[in-house]
């Protein structure tokens, strides 16, 4: 049973102090105790009645962690976010066991209910259920429709899930989604932090940080590698290594000399680094040649050593310093950051646990290295970029660009748009022009047309198609109503019908869509009946739907009468939708009545 | 496409021309036609280089009886490899349209250290071990031991590359220094020394500047190039600087340390081969009384450094008396090494002649003017006589001996000036003595002599009419082109203020000031926010970066800057900032966008080009100024008051614009490319400065846009984005033509095309 023992302000508002004491988590309860013993606030709540977790930014004011309950909840401060950071891992995974627990245990209920009803069983790995849980845990709506439907039984677990595999494909590329690359921000110049009092000066780092640090340092790298834990612990790994950069952000070389002559393993962080120098000169071999400087230099003579001018208000000495503790400038900080950001995170590993992602760098490195050999490719591709670069673009013909091949992802859906798309356009450009087979001849046309020309030529428009006091009558009765909801709806164009009903109606509103929609769904989709199990479920779907149909029209009645026309307007495309399934439902059981008379063994 | 420019028929790779490029080649010809040398100033950004290498081949294929070689001198090792790629373009076009007869050998020529493809030599971390790794392989006494002596290691190159004797030749083609290595790899033989013997026969020979402007080197390599040849010192703005580096030698105490170490090293393999084999100091001293300073032709691998003195001022007699012996010479080096260490005492900088210093010399160390001279080749004639290989050791004695044969040498142009410490250090003692040159016609001279053309351009080579005398040489052709473009896709500006309205500045009372640094850090936050892609920042000098930028940290304007752009930064150490340059330009080709900070005339500035996504926006952040109190510098403008009667504050400024020019005329490359400059200091928008910067720049340089501040500036450069993303006529159809094609290169026929525009 693991234990959570943290130092926290407890405070019921985000605003004030708080009172400073003892936070201590275990897995089915959390107590806190104040410092303070005449302080009568003490907690003991169990995890079962917490409902989420919520937590300040990192980076923001303070590090808060909100525990909420159905009202209310419970907020704690704590020094430092890195404290927080353990306590919400913590309380995540309490509440995601629990959660997980009391749904398994609704599976088991709604398992036990529905044993008696026919299902082609399928045997789940726990992953499988585990993934479900999880979606149901994260999308509340979704858990709604799953209680009322599968739970009571309408539809079977397997049913239910089949509609949306989609949904557990998608968890499974969730991975692969879109990778985040390193932060363009240097964090890996920790700036120290002084509290102004004393002399103390914080660092802090954070898994991001660390991981940076690692990218953009290798020896560093290595050095953690090498150390930790076998020679010292990463704590002390890391007050020597922001030792180091507080000597060296203060430029005091003679302290980093001394510091760095006592202590070996601190003279590592501020000596050149060799592992970069050789990564360099690997990476030199490969760059453009019309941009090779170091090739430049090798072919000059005119700077043999101590030939040309040396001091000639043009040239700057190298402050060639023998120190070599004093070598890494901020500026060769700034190139190797960019360069780092530019490679991109080649790491999959979560971060957090340290000494993984140095593993799992070092490992990536290692790949990238026996990869890198192989560079004959790059060569030619280098040459073809040289070429290509040599040439005028306006003096030529526009080279045909390189093409990448179209990638539908999910072709069916595409074509189906692209279909809507087309038809939308042909309605809208070709609405009057819509074919009419007509098999008048060219003279008979034009005869008519020519008489009806000249008959209105005769009669002129005396008389004016509609009476004009009419149509004024009519537009205004029609516009009257419209604009009576447009000036009350029109001002935002976010803002709809549905906001404006009492927040119970409109919940119930979604709620019965939502549901009918999953029904219709799964009704319309077990046609044509071909097999017995089908045929019951039709029929169990059905009984759903009737018992939503007066549902929805007592919410219509129960309207009061300036918005019941809007909610009747809802609501009519959902009694429509249900009176097709029921009128093809009727069609149906009618044909196979038919049929069953006069084939009495219709279905086996 | 094809076409006439007078009598010749150009091959030229592309289906259009800018009529600047046929303009240029017109101008170009008739100066080949006069052989005599030319000054052509066109803007970048206008093809340059490739209406050059397509006018000069396609002469050379006109010309067919007797094609003039084409020497192609480039600053850096990358632009010859730039060069080589358009080279190549043209060649293959030119092999489609005339087949076979169009064929030419071209290459690029680099040091051991660029070619080498032995691994264990060229695996050495600079050029001096790497030249020492093969002498040590290759040498001749070397190769001759091996015979005898299976075990002593020789480079299997450089004996296949002997085996195939006159075999060992280049099919035609254009070669890069990779193409060599690689064509030396499938051969086996060396790519080295093969380029160096190709360079014969070649028809066109891209090299650095000091192959022919350095008379060590040049000496060696470009002896035997005939005068039958073309030329070119391309993106020769800076070939000042360079002519009067090459002459230059400065001597530091390490220098001499050094050099009294080599003399007891020689001392002792003296002292061995007389007891072993004195014979050899025999033949040696006989050979030195015969007047044979340099042995005839040395094998190609014992080549060394030649001569730094130019070859008309090298004596054709014989070596003094009192040298000959080696102890003899060896006393004399060590006197010269004693007297250099006594006048770097000095408390005091001291500014002398070349004649009052070898007279000093003459009475204090007894060395006379003579034995100066000829120091160099005497030791250059023991060195191979002691079979010494590992040359990279003997560097020091051979600065010294570099530096007393051109004191003795030149009397006129030159100034010793011996500081006690760097004027910007004062507290770090570091004496240095610097026999400086002020003189940039001296080593360009022979040049002008040797060759029939000689052609000098660049993007920036104005003043025009101040280089002629520079360098001392009357051009038969000078001539600064405009560009005519078919819309303003440059649009410099000159910035005064920042937002808040304080001026801004790099004059040195200014320059530390905070607000300053504020408005600057500003001023690039607004600006990686608005503009795309690349931004490039050019600083007036490393520590002023390295201060900046700094400061810029602590203040947190860095990291705004992150938030929009990656930040690669220019550093002194030559390969980080490859590998910068790189990311760079990776970060702009994903579109994640970048910022390069880099420094004005370093060497990032001297030949990196930012032209389309790379280089959007071009910041010059001050002038960029030599630091002027340095004694050298002030000597130079004395000189240059004296002889050719240029006013220092001329001088100061028209180099600081050009350099200023240089940096922001890297972010274009072709009319359909566009990106701004920002001159970021109120001096430039004074008359006197602005109106040094080139004709190009000042032509699209409007009135609105010359005292901005920085809020200006970003709604100028919005709305000249905004204008640059509209699709246009790339022919420049309203009016004058930006672009010709064959067509109506042919309908103008013989009409005065110049004029056109």
């Amino acid at each position: 049973m693991e234990v959570v023992t943290m130092r926290a302000k407890y405070k019921t508002s985000v605003k004030e102090p708080g009172i400073p004491g003892v936070l201590n988590m275990t897995e089915d309860k959390f107590s806190f105790s104040p410092n303070d013993p005449r302080v009568s606030v003490k907690l003991d709540v169990g995890f079962r009645s917490i409902k989420g977790h919520k937590f300040s930014k990192e980076g923001s004011k303070q590090a808060l962690l909100n525990l909420t309950q159905e009202s209310g909840g419970y907020i704690f401060e704590f020094d430092k976010f890195s404290d927080r950071d353990v306590c919400r891992d913590f309380v995540g995974k309490v509440l995601g066991k629990l959660q997980a627990v009391t749904s398994s245990r609704q599976d088991a209920h709604g398992e036990s209910e529905r044993a008696a009803i026919p299902v082609n069983d399928e045997q789940l790995s726990t992953a499988e259920m585990e993934r479900r849980m999880k979606l149901l845990r994260e999308d509340s709506e979704l858990q709604k429709l799953h209680k009322q439907f599968v739970i009571s039984g309408v539809l079977s677990e397997a049913e239910f899930w089949a509609a949306r595999k989609n949904l557990l494909d998608a968890d499974a590329h969730t991975t692969l989604k879109q990778r985040v690359g390193f932060k363009s921000a240097m964090l890996a110049d920790v700036r120290p932090l002084t509290d102004g009092r004393t002399n103390k000066v914080t660092f802090s780092l954070t898994p991001e940080i660390i991981h940076q640090i690692f990218a953009e340092k290798p020896a560093v790298h290595q050095a953690f590698l090498n150390f930790v834990p076998s020679k010292m612990t990463e704590k002390d790994f890391w007050t020597k290594y922001c030792r180091a950069e507080y000597l060296h952000r203060t430029k005091n070389s003679v302290a980093a000399e001394a510091e760095a002559a006592e202590d070996e393993d601190l003279a590592v962080f501020l000596r050149h680094d060799d592992i970069l120098a050789n990564e360099a000169r690997r990476k030199i071999r490969r760059v453009d040649p019309t941009l090779d400087m170091e090739a430049d230099e090798g072919d000059d003579y005119l700077h043999l050593p101590d030939h040309g001018i040396l001091r000639d208000g043009i040239k700057e000495r190298n402050t060639d310093v023998e120190n070599e503790l004093t070598k890494r400038t901020l500026l060769q900080d700034i190139n190797r950051h960019a360069a780092v950001v530019l490679e991109g995170r080649t790491l999959d590993v979560e971060l957090g646990d340290t000494r993984t992602v140095a593993e799992a760098l070092a490992r990536s490195k290692q790949a990238e290295l026996a990869t890198g050999s192989s560079d004959e490719n790059q060569n030619q591709e280098r040459l073809e970029r040289v070429s290509r670069m040599t040439e005028i673009e306006d003096l030529q013909a526009p080279r045909s660009l390189p093409l990448a091949p179209l990638c539908i992802k999910d072709p069916r859906e595409y074509f189906d748009s692209q279909q809507a798309n087309a038809l939308k356009a042909l309605g809208d450009s070709g609405a009057g022009a819509r074919p009419v087979s007509c098999n008048l001849r060219t003279e008979e046309a034009y005869n008519s047309l020519s008489e009806h020309i000249s008959e209105i030529k005769a009669a002129g428009f005396s008389d004016p198609v509609v009476n004009p006091d009419v149509a004024v009558k009519v537009i205004n009765v029609l516009t009257h109503h419209l604009s009576s909801t447009c000036i009350r709806l029109g001002k935002n164009p976010q803002e709809s019908v549905l906001d404006r009903l009492p927040n119970r109606t409109k919940e119930e509103l979604l709620h019965h869509w939502t549901s009918i929609q999953e029904l219709l769904r799964h009704f319309w989709s077990s046609y044509p009946v071909t097999t017995s199990y089908l045929y019951t479920k039709v029929g169990r779907l059905k009984d759903a739907l009737t018992q939503i149909y007066p549902k929805l029209q007592e919410i219509k009645e129960s309207m009061q009468s300036d918005s019941r026309h809007q909610v009747s307007l809802l609501v009519q495309p959902m009694l429509q939708a249900l009176d097709a399934a029921f009128a093809h439902y009727d069609a149906e059981m009618q044909k196979i009545s038919t049929k069953s008379r006069e084939r009495p063994n219709g279905f086996a | 496409m094809k076409f006439q420019v007078e009598d010749v028929t150009v091959y030229f790779p592309y289906d259009h021309i800018y009529p600047e490029q046929y303009a240029y080649m017109l101008d170009l010809k008739r100066a080949l036609d006069a052989k005599g040398h030319c000054l052509l100033e066109m803007p970048t950004g206008t093809g340059k280089t490739i209406a050059l290498l397509s006018l000069i081949t396609s002469y050379a294929l006109a010309k067919s009886s007797n094609p003039p070689k084409l020497l192609y001198c480039t600053r850096t090792v990358h632009e010859m490899e730039k060069t080589l790629a358009e080279l190549r373009l043209l060649y293959e076009y030119q092999l489609r349209h005339l087949g076979p007869s169009a064929r030419i050998l071209a290459l690029g020529l680099s040091s051991r250290k660029n070619l080498c493809v032995n691994p264990s030599v060229v695996s050495s971390a600079t050029r001096d071990s790497v030249d020492a790794g093969c002498r040590k392989l290759t040498a001749s006494w070397v190769r001759a031991l091996a015979v005898e002596n299976p075990n002593i290691p020789t480079c299997p190159f450089f004996e296949n590359y002997e085996k195939a004797g006159s075999e060992a030749l280049l099919p035609p083609g254009v070669y890069t220094l990779q193409d060599l290595r690689s064509f030396g790899k499938e051969k086996g033989w060396c790519p080295y020394f093969l380029a160096r013997h190709m360079v014969q026969f070649a028809n066109v020979v891209v090299y650095s500047y000091q192959y022919l402007l350095d008379p060590k080197v040049a000496g060696v390599i470009s002896k035997e190039m005939q005068r039958e040849c073309v030329v070119v010192f391309d993106e020769a703005h800076n070939i000042d600087n360079v002519c009067i580096e090459a002459l230059s030698v400065s001597v530091r105490r390490q220098t001499l340390d050094g050099a009294t170490r080599n003399l007891n090293k020689m001392a002792q393999e003296i002292d061995r081969f007389k007891a072993t084999d004195a014979g050899r100091l025999r033949a040696e001293y006989n050979r030195l009384v015969e007047g044979l300073a340099q042995r005839g032709n040395l094998p190609i691998s014992d080549n060394w450094l030649a001569n730094p003195a130019l070859p008309d001022d090298i004596l054709k007699e014989a070596v003094p008396g009192n040298i000959r012996r080696a102890e003899h010479f060896l006393s004399v080096l060590r006197r010269l090494v004693q007297y250099l260490k006594g006048r770097l005492q000095t408390e005091n900088v001291e500014n002398e002649g070349p004649v009052g210093f070898v007279a000093s010399i003459n009475a204090q160390a007894g060395i006379d003017q003579k034995m100066l001279k000829f120091c160099y080749d005497r030791l250059h004639s023991l060195m191979l006589t002691l079979e010494i290989t590992n040359t990279d050791e003997f560097l020091h004695i051979q600065t010294v001996c570099d530096f007393a044969t051109l004191v003795g040498t030149y009397t006129q142009g030159f100034s010793i000036i011996i500081e006690p410490f760097d004027e910007r250090m004062p507290h770090i003692p570091d004496p240095v003595l610097q026999l400086s040159c002020h003189d940039a016609s001296l080593a360009i001279k022979p040049v002008f002599q040797r060759f029939q053309s000689v052609i000098i351009t660049s993007g920036t080579l104005s003043p025009i009419d101040l280089y002629p005398r520079l360098l001392n040489f009357n051009p038969v052709i000078s001539r600064s082109f405009s560009m005519s473009l078919t819309r303003d896709c440059i649009c410099p500006m000159v910035l005064t203020r920042g937002s808040d309205q304080l001026p801004v500045s790099t004059k040195f009372d200014m320059r530390s000031d905070p607000g300053v640094v504020r408005n600057y850090g500003r001023l690039l936050q607004e600006m990686v926010a608005a503009v795309p892609d690349g931004i490039v920042c050019f600083f007036v000098s490393y520590s002023y970066m390295d201060g900046i930028v700094n400061s810029w940290n602590e203040m947190g304007i860095l990291q705004d800057v992150m938030q929009h752009k990656l930040v690669f930064i220019e550093t002194q150490d030559v390969v980080e900032t490859t590998l910068a340059l790189d990311n760079y330009r990776k970060a702009c080709d994903c579109g994640r966008g970048a910022v390069f900070f880099s420094v004005a005339r370093g060497k990032v500035a001297e030949g990196i080009d930012f032209d389309r996504h790379y280089g959007r926006l071009v910041i010059m952040f001050g002038v960029p100024f030599q630091y002027t109190l340095s004694r050298i510098l002030l000597a130079r403008l004395e000189y240059l008051r004296e002889t050719f009667q240029i006013k220092e504050g001329d001088f100061l400024t028209f180099d600081a614009l050009r350099q200023a020019a240089q940096c922001v005329g890297r972010v274009i490359r072709s009319k359909a490319d566009y990106g701004m400059m920002i001159f970021a200091d109120k001096r430039y928008s004074r008359h006197d400065k602005r109106s040094k910067l080139p004709g190009w720049i000042l032509s699209h340089l409007r009135d609105a846009h010359l005292n901005l501040s920085t809020d200006m500036a970003i709604h100028i450069a919005r709305e000249f984005l905004r204008k640059m993303a509209q699709p246009y006529d790339k022919a420049g159809a309203s009016g004058k033509k930006t672009l010709l094609s064959q067509e109506d290169l042919e309908r103008m026929g013989s009409e005065a095309i110049p004029d056109m525009y």
